[in-house]
Parts: C-alpha cells; structure tokens; sequence
C-alpha cells in the first residue's frame, strides 16, 4: 500500500467510525432504552377493578389541599363566601406569587379548613348546578414559546401538576429542567390501569407531551411497560420511549430517571403524571381547565370496584356512598404504599388518580408472629404459605409486629433497583449527615422510591418519614 | 382467645405507669407482645405492611439451632458411656444424659441474659428486642458440656452487658455477643474451656476406661505436631473423618455434628434469615487456605490434612452457619459478606496452622472480623461513592 492509498484507507476508517458513533448516538436518541427490573415486587391485593367506567354522581363539593404539595405555604387569595370559576386561584405559593392553585369547578368557596398553628388544610369550594370556566388565551400554542406556554400554565393552575427532583417539590419557575421524565404505566398494588383512564386522551396527551417539549431543552421521556398496553400514547411525537419489564416498583418515575439518565448533583430533573399530561392537553386545547378524570376505586371492602368517571378535588362521598361493604375500614386517596389516609367524606388528593379501601389492622392476634391467623403480603420467606400458595391478599393495616433497632441486612436491596445502597442511605440520614447523604445519592430519591423498603422491613422503621426529613435537611441547607 | 385477651386486659393497668407493678413494665410488655400481636395500625407511611418481624425472624433462627442442639445433647450422653463403659448406651439414655447436663446451662444463660435486657429495657424505656432469643441459645451451644453453671451465668451477663448494652443494645453491638461470652471464657478460665476433661461430664466418684482419651482431634493434631509428628488419620477422634461429620466426637455442646448444623444451614437459608453469600464464602475461604496450606505442605501435620477436613473438625462449620451470619456484627452490604465470610475462613485454617497455643481458629476469626466488618462496608460504600461521582464526570 502506498501513502496515498494508505491515508484515503485510513480516512475511509477515520470516517466510517464517526458515521458509527453518530448512529449510534442517534440510535440511542432516538430508540430509547430498554431496561429490565430484577429486584422490587409485585403486592396483590384482593379488590381489583373491574374494567368498566362508571359515571359518578357529580360530588356538590370539591377541594384543594395545600398538604398535598411538598413544603407549600399557601397565600389565600379568596375568602368563604366568594364566588370563583373554574380555573381562578384559590391561594399561591408564598414564595412564588405566580403559582396558582385554582378551583377545579365553579362555584363559592364554602370553606377553609384549617388545622395544627392554623396550617391550611383544605380549601373546600361547593359546585354551582351550571358549571362557568375561566378561560385563557391559547391561541396558536404551537408558535408559543416556553415562556409563554409556562404563563398560561401557572396562571390556570397545571403547574403544580409537575414535580422537581431533587426533593419532589413545586417545579421552579425560572428554571429549564435537564429532562422531563413521565412514567407511562402504573405498577404499584391496585393502581389505575392508565389504559382504561386515559382512554379516548390521545390527542389531549399528543398536545400535552408537544406543551412539555417546550420547557426543556433536554429531552422529554415517556416510559413505558412492555406489559402494559401504550396504545393511548400512539399520538405522541418527539419524546424518546423507554420501555421497561420487571415488578413494581418499574413504574416509579425515580426508578426510571436512575436507569435512564440519573440525577446528579445540580441537576433539575422535572416529572408529572400522564393523566396531568392529558390536563394540560386539553387546556391548550379547549382554553378552559377541565379537570375531568376517570379514577380506580379498588380494594378488598369496596363493594363494586371499578372506574369511576368524576373530577380532580372531588368529595368522595360521591363515589363511596353504598360502595363499603364493611364498617371499619381504611379509605386512602392513592394506593397502599404512597397514598393518603381520607375520611369517606374527604377528598381526592391533587395528583392521585385512585381510592384504595383495606381493612383497618386494629385487632389482637393470638400468637400471630408465630402462627399467622390469616394470609398476609410477604417478600419473605418465613411466611411459606403466604408467599408460594397464595395469590391475593386481603391486607389490613396491621404492621404485623412493632418498631425494633436494625437487625436484618440486605433487605432493602431485594426491592431497590436503583444503584443506591437504601439501607446505607437511610442510616446516614438517621445520623444527619449531609455530606454521606449527597453521596449517596438522596438527590435521586424521593419518598416513594423507598415505599417499598419500608413496607418490606423486618424491624418496621418508617422510611419514607425518614428520608423525608432527610430531604427537608438538605432543601434547607442547600 | 377473648377469654385470654380479657385476663390480659385486666392486669394490664398493674403494670402500666401508675400501676403499682409498672417497674416491670417492659418484662410485661414483652410476655404481652409474645402472646398477641397488638392491635396498633399504620401512620404516616405505607399502609399496609410485610407479614414479617423481628420475633418471627428470631424464631425461625432458634428453629435452626434445634437439630445441632438435639444431637449435641445426645452425643453427650454417647460420649459419657463410650467413657465410663466403653461400650454405647441406648438412644433414649443418651440424650437423657445430656438433657440433664444442659438444660440447667440454658436456663441459666435465658434467666441471667433475659433478666439483664429486661432491667436495660425498663431503665431505659424500650421494648425488649427478640435478639436475645438467639443469643441466649448460642451462647450454651458454643460452651463445653462440664462448664459451671456460675461460669455461663458470668460469661452471660458480661456479653449481655458489656458487648451489647454498653453500644446501645440489640442492633448496635460490633461483636457476636455470643462469641464475646466463649471468649470471656476462654480468657479467663482457659482449663474449663479447653483440654480433654471438659468436654464430656464424668459423674464424681466415676472413672473413665482405661485408654479412653476424651481429647478433640484439633487436641490430638496440636500435640502431635508439636513433637513433629506426620500426619495421619488416626490423629482424628474416631480415626475416621466420617465420625466428624456425623459428630459422635468431643467438642463444645451443638458444634460436632456437620449433618446437623447443615440441616440449619437449610432452614436457614430457605427461609431467607441467614446469608448464603456469608456461610458460601466462609467455607470458599477455609478451603483456599487448606489448598494453599497443603500445596506447600512441608511434612507438618497442619499442613498435610486435607483441605476439607478443616470443615469437618472442630467448630468450623457451627461458625460459619450460625455465627458469621448474625446480621449486626456482620458486613452489611452485599459485596462486603462475600469479603467477610471469605476472610474468616481464610483466618481460621491461618490460625489453627500457624497459632501453636490455641488450636481452635473460627472464634478468633469471627470475632476479628467482626471488628473488621464496618471497614470492608465502608470500601464497599466508597465504590457506590465514587460511582456516582464518575458519572458527573462523564
């Protein structure tokens, strides 16, 4: 070989790699990636929905509570009595005046229920018969920018549907995320097929996805179970689509981020809920907020589980009266792991999409540690019975056993897919000490990422209350 | 069960705050727990949580020793009539003179242990934690049979109080507290622990035959190594190592037979209560260091015995089943119990080849370890450290 002929070879070689890893970038852009979850597990629960959709009684009243937003000191911004529409603010944020929280309906604000230190804890407004709605200029959304979309946004009230990692707080106004992050499925125990409750959504969820786009410029990812069925999001464009296999907890959005593209520090990662997606559609679409949602009504005391076609904030009574079939129960606004205890007569949570009903545990056990009076979720294998013979359970909110120091190790780790040592992470929080908490990597964590630990753990330490407080030290400090 | 529970209820206020008995509150508590599980729900986190707990955990432990325990004390009455007689005795006399002989050690060991944790537990206002279930049984296992009762009291109360009370209580403690307890001993009282005579209990006023030598084989290697004697199977107690692994040999209560603690190993193990990874990389970890030992063999009987007998002998197997397995003072993190297990059974066959005085090894080995056990996870950390911060790099 010649010079001449050596070099065009080399350039030839030069030039093959760099298309190479340019398709291999563009591939790997554009595919997604395919993740399998090992460890985590599946909790099945007696009272599946069936898959119908029932039309609720419209609930008279509807409510926003400011306890469901991480570190929210409200600033009310109406009184009892004022007559408000659908999509006008209710209370802001005190630190950040342009976060509103709106009324999901028409009508007059009937209370504001407050509680310890005169903490708001609901801001309960009764639904006029004929329902009015603010309305907000959405007018060629595609052309908008960013900050204009975001104006509309905050100023009708979705903002708040989307959640800021680190610390899962209230998102940043100023502030461009490295990625928003959506989990397309569901998997904790009971949790809303989202198949059934976004159906018919495509092209509010098309319109929602192209809304997000526009306040990032990192990457939009909506993730997907291989199990599950993603036809609702056929109409989306321009997000890269990630699929996962494997247990609960595959369908935890922290569990997605760490295997997909995880936090570092600095790092601003957003994330919301397709079902607030589809939200957000649809007020760039209709230009008012509507706030219709189908949600899960399931658990082993509900008489007929199912779906149940009814509005963000409803009281539940509309969809619980007659639908208890025992008297001492646990009604929970959320699933089993992360969920809310609420009244019959309370209401749904801002971002929860189902109502879970267990027995409540508050019974004596003859020797129960020792011989289990009745079946009972278990990863562990002391309970046989209870872990290879039987299929679905009928829990209760019994802990099985009392609070002990840490005995039992590697534990966590059966449930905890991301790379974060859960046991080593929670000591250092219980030790308050910062710096081995950052490096452990709290950044990537929020409550429900370790849900599962806690319902898993021997000793039965509250986990999440744990590292909630470790979160809360470190917003503080940083 | 109501009827109970109402007996129950009745007394209850006796021994709650302002009751006239409510300075055994916590002992109260215990007895109370142990009977019912309580009727207390969740708050502030999931709802619904895993059937298992602490006591069940526990017990599933104590289920394990039972087997190494039943055998231990039928090998002791085996032993004492090969002594006295020569001859066998019959299966149910056997065991009856064992149940005689240790019993009182495992009423001694719960009473003086549990009585300490319940004072530490109402001085200080928690509940009593189920530790000591196991720890109690451990500790009689791991004595020799002809111990004085007032020893296992001593040895109890100071691994009750100085290795475990004095860091927090159950949980907090760095070292196996029943290993504390046998090293107590052993310091201390070096000629009830070890020799011939102690291991078997020869009624006063009795003789053993003639030519009966109630020596263990780890004894028998360490004299015959020290007048430089070669290796040979009749060094080993019963000249074969099949009595060994069946156990029908001299050592501390539970520890002799393989069959038996394997049987635990299982229980253990398929209920997901001991660590596999540990108890594999303990035996990994004993056999590497009797393969390197007997391929640089030099003539000396440490060297030359086949790399797997050191499983067989002594307390090998017992440690690396129940002992290197006890979740607080082991390594913590995955990789760290591959580390752990695996350094114990290199430092056991280190010890008995290389340590003239004291022929036994897996006590020292566990216990050092033990030591060692929050360094390994502090690397094993580092690694999960330095992972994250390469990926701000990258």
């Amino acid at each position: 070989m010649d010079d001449s002929k050596e070099q065009n070879f080399l350039r030839g070689c030069l030039l093959f790699s760099q298309s190479h890893t340019f398709a291999a970038k563009f591939i790997k852009h554009f595919m997604g990636k395919n993740v399998k979850i090992k460890h985590g597990m599946d909790i099945s629960l007696e009272g599946v929905a069936e898959k119908n959709v029932i039309i609720a009684n419209a609930p008279v009243t509807y409510a926003v509570k400011p306890k469901d937003f991480k570190g929210l000191l409200p600033k009310m911004k109406v009184k009892v009595g004022d007559k408000v529409k659908a999509g006008e603010c209710l209370f802001t944020d005190k630190k950040n005046d342009q976060i509103c929280f709106t009324s999901p309906v028409s009508g007059t604000v009937e209370e504001v229920l407050r509680g310890d230190r005169r903490a708001i804890l609901e801001v309960v407004v009764k639904a006029d018969e004929a329902q009015e709605s603010a309305s907000f200029d959405v007018s060629d959304y595609q052309n908008k920018s960013g900050d204009e979309v975001k104006a509309v946004m905050l100023s009708a009230g979705v903002w708040p549907f989307i959640v800021q990692r680190p610390y899962g707080v209230l998102a940043d106004t100023d502030i461009a995320p490295k990625a928003i992050h959506v989990s397309g499925f569901d998997s904790a125990p009971l949790a809303a097929d989202l198949y059934v409750t976004l159906n018919g959504e495509e092209e509010n969820l098309k319109v929602g996805f192209e809304v997000l786009r526009k306040l990032t410029e990192g990457d939009v990812h909506l993730n997907l179970h291989s199990n599950f069925d993603s036809s609702i999001y056929s109409k989306v464009e321009g997000v890269i689509r990630n699929t996962f296999s494997g247990p609960h907890p595959s369908g935890l959005v922290g569990v997605q981020i760490n295997k997909i593209d995880p936090i570092n520090k600095g790092d601003i990662v957003w994330t919301i809920k397709p079902q607030h997606v589809a939200f957000i559609g649809r007020l760039f679409t209709q230009g008012n907020l509507d706030l219709s949602q189908t949600i899960v009504v399931a658990g082993s005391e509900v008489s007929m589980p199912a779906y149940y076609s009814t509005k963000l904030g409803a009281n539940l009574h509309s969809v619980l009266n007659n639908n208890i079939s025992s008297e001492n129960v646990r009604v929970i606004s959320g699933n089993v792991l992360t969920g809310t205890k609420v009244n019959n007569d309370g209401f749904l949570g801002f971002f929860d999409n189902g109502i879970s009903v267990i027995p409540e545990g508050d019974e004596y056990e003859l020797l129960g540690w020792l011989v289990p009076s009745y079946a009972r979720p278990t990863l562990s294998s002391t309970l046989p019975i209870s872990k290879f013979f039987k299929k679905k359970f009928k829990a209760n909110t019994n802990p099985h056993g009392e609070e002990r120091a840490y005995v039992v190790t590697g534990q966590y780790e059966k449930v905890m897919p991301m790379d974060i040592m859960p046991q080593q992470l929670i000591k250092s929080v219980m030790t308050k000490d910062l710096e081995l908490m950052e490096n452990l990597g709290i950044y990537e964590v929020i409550e429900e990422d370790f849900a599962l630990c806690e319902f898993v753990c021997t000793s039965k330490i509250n986990v999440q209350e744990i590292l909630s407080e470790g979160l809360a030290l470190m917003e503080e400090e940083s | 069960m109501k009827f109970l529970r109402d007996q129950v209820d009745k007394i209850k206020p006796t021994f709650s705050e302002g009751g006239k008995l409510s300075f055994l509150h916590s002992t109260f508590d215990a007895l109370e727990t142990f009977l019912f599980v309580p009727n207390h729900t969740t708050k502030n986190g999931t709802h619904i949580k895993d059937g298992v707990d602490l006591k069940k955990t526990m017990f599933l432990v104590v289920i394990a020793l039972i087997p190494a325990l039943l055998f231990g004390m039928w090998n002791i009455g085996h032993l004492q009539s090969l002594a006295l007689t020569g001859e066998d005795g019959d299966l149910f006399g056997n065991f009856w003179v064992g149940l005689l002989q240790i019993l009182p050690i495992i009423i001694v060991s719960y009473g003086v242990g549990l009585g300490i944790e319940m004072a530490f537990a109402q001085f200080k206002g928690h509940p009593v934690n189920e530790g000591f279930l196991v720890t109690g049984l451990l500790i009689p296992m791991v004595m020799p049979a002809d111990i004085p009762l007032w020893m296992v009291g001593l040895a109890t109360a100071f691994a009750v109080v100085i290795g475990k009370e004095v860091f927090g209580g159950t949980g907090m403690n760095f070292l196996n507290p029943a290993l504390t307890a046998r090293m107590f001993l052993y310091i201390g009282h070096t000629p009830d622990m070890s020799g011939e005579e102690c291991w078997v209990p020869i009624p006063e006023g009795m003789a053993a035959v003639d030519g009966y030598s109630g020596a263990t084989s780890l004894g028998n290697m360490a004299t015959a190594s020290a007048a430089g004697k070669p290796w040979s199977d009749d060094l080993l107690f019963g000249g074969s190592i099949m009595d060994s692994v069946i156990g029908t040999v001299p050592g501390s209560i539970a520890e002799t037979s393989v069959i038996a603690i394997l049987i635990g190993a299982a229980i253990l193990i398929g209920a997901g209560v001991g660590s596999w990874k540990i108890m594999l990389s303990t035996v990994l970890g004993g056999l590497f260091m009797g393969w390197i030992m007997n391929v640089s063999a030099d003539g000396n009987v440490w060297t030359d015995v086949p790399a797997w007998y050191h499983l067989a002998i002594g307390g090998f197997m017992f440690g690396a089943v129940f002992m290197t397995t006890d979740p607080v003072s082991a390594a913590q993190t995955d990789r760290g119990k591959w580390i752990y297990g695996f350094l114990i059974g290199v430092l056991t066959v280190l010890i008995r080849v290389f340590n003239p005085g004291y022929p036994e090894g897996i006590m020292m080995a566990i216990l050092f370890m033990n030591v060692f056990a929050p360094l390994i996870d502090y690397y094993v950390v580092q690694s999960n450290i330095k992972m994250r911060l390469n990926r701000v790099k990258v």
